[in-house]
């Protein structure tokens, strides 16, 4: 139990340190790869209290694929940086207030900040109890039964996003040669193809 | 002894540094998109205790489902930022007003 104390102490700090560099960072580059860390800790965090298949969607997901795209698009575009920073710190007084006073709601409303005591423990319910069978299994048995149609969703959300992208960003370059497959196939054979009767030792003119 | 509390807390501080993000990074586009994948996965720190800790995995099938519309966001996010820097040349929110919206 201390054990998982400590771990779950230093996940969670260098989660919040990550995030606070991902929002106070000079370069995107670095935003983006602090994103990569918090979301590493995240994934060991739900590992801590059992929740592994999320945990390893999350990595494969988020690092694998959000991420990475993230990284793409920061590197490929050519943004001036020091242009982007403007207005940094004359944002910060009136940001930290609302982040504050959302903060300070938030734990007014778990409870945490002169609260009752029991809000919470009449959320947390009986406590992380020992599944009879493990994580991806019991996931899977639901999923694939009784949110079959919310899971077909979720690939027709990916699919829309997919060609979404596609169109947005595909663009025909003018002067690019490129195979025509459908005018190649469709030439009739007689203006295409010449027999030619080759006398002995004359040649081809 | 580590309980719902402290995820739930965990998830409110990430959620206020995405929410601080967007104030701060008023003008780069890049980093406010980060800030909402932030705050999505303070949801899904959200999801996934109150699943674990209620004992009921229907929470997990929701962070899935929110991972699915994060990504899905982040792909259409992204496409329109590059579509609007090969127009444009800039990613600054200010320059963002052809709609006068």
């Amino acid at each position: 139990m201390l054990l998982q104390a400590i771990a779950f102490w230093v996940f969670a700090t260098v989660t919040v340190a990550s995030a606070a560099m991902v929002v106070t960072s000079r370069n995107p580059v670095y935003s983006v790869l602090f994103l990569i860390l918090a979301f590493f800790n995240t994934a060991a965090l739900f590992v801590l209290i059992g929740a592994e298949f999320i945990a390893m969607i999350l990595i494969i997901v988020y690092v694998g694929a959000v991420a990475v795209l993230f990284l793409f698009v920061v590197m490929m575009l050519d943004i001036n940086l020091t242009k982007l920073r403007e207005g940094f710190l004359e944002y910060l007084p009136v940001g930290v207030m609302i982040g504050a006073a959302l903060l300070a709601e938030i734990l007014f409303a778990l409870g945490v900040l002169w609260g009752r005591s029991d809000t919470m423990a009449a959320l947390s319910g009986a406590g992380p109890h020992i599944a009879a069978v493990d994580n991806t299994r019991a996931i899977g048995r639901v999923l694939y039964t009784q949110y079959f149609y919310l899971f077909q969703v979720a690939g027709v959300v990916l699919l829309v996003a997919m060609i979404g992208a596609i169109v947005l960003t595909l663009r025909r370059r003018p002067g690019v040669r490129r195979q025509r497959i459908a005018e190649q196939l469709y030439r009739p054979k007689d203006q295409v193809v010449t027999t030619v009767k080759v006398p002995t030792g004359g040649g081809v003119s | 002894m580590i309980g719902l509390g402290h995820y739930l807390g965990l998830a409110a501080v990430l959620f206020t540094f995405g929410i601080l993000g967007i104030f701060l990074n008023r003008k780069n586009v890049i980093v406010i998109l980060m800030c909402v994948e932030l705050m999505l996965l303070a949801v899904n720190i959200n999801l996934v205790a109150f699943s674990v800790f209620q004992g009921n995995i229907v929470g997990q099938v929701f962070a899935m489902l929110v991972l699915t519309v994060a990504a899905a966001e982040a792909a259409i996010g992204l496409a329109i930022l590059v579509v609007f820097f090969r127009n444009r040349g800039s990613i600054e929110v200010e320059d963002i007003s052809a709609m006068k919206g």
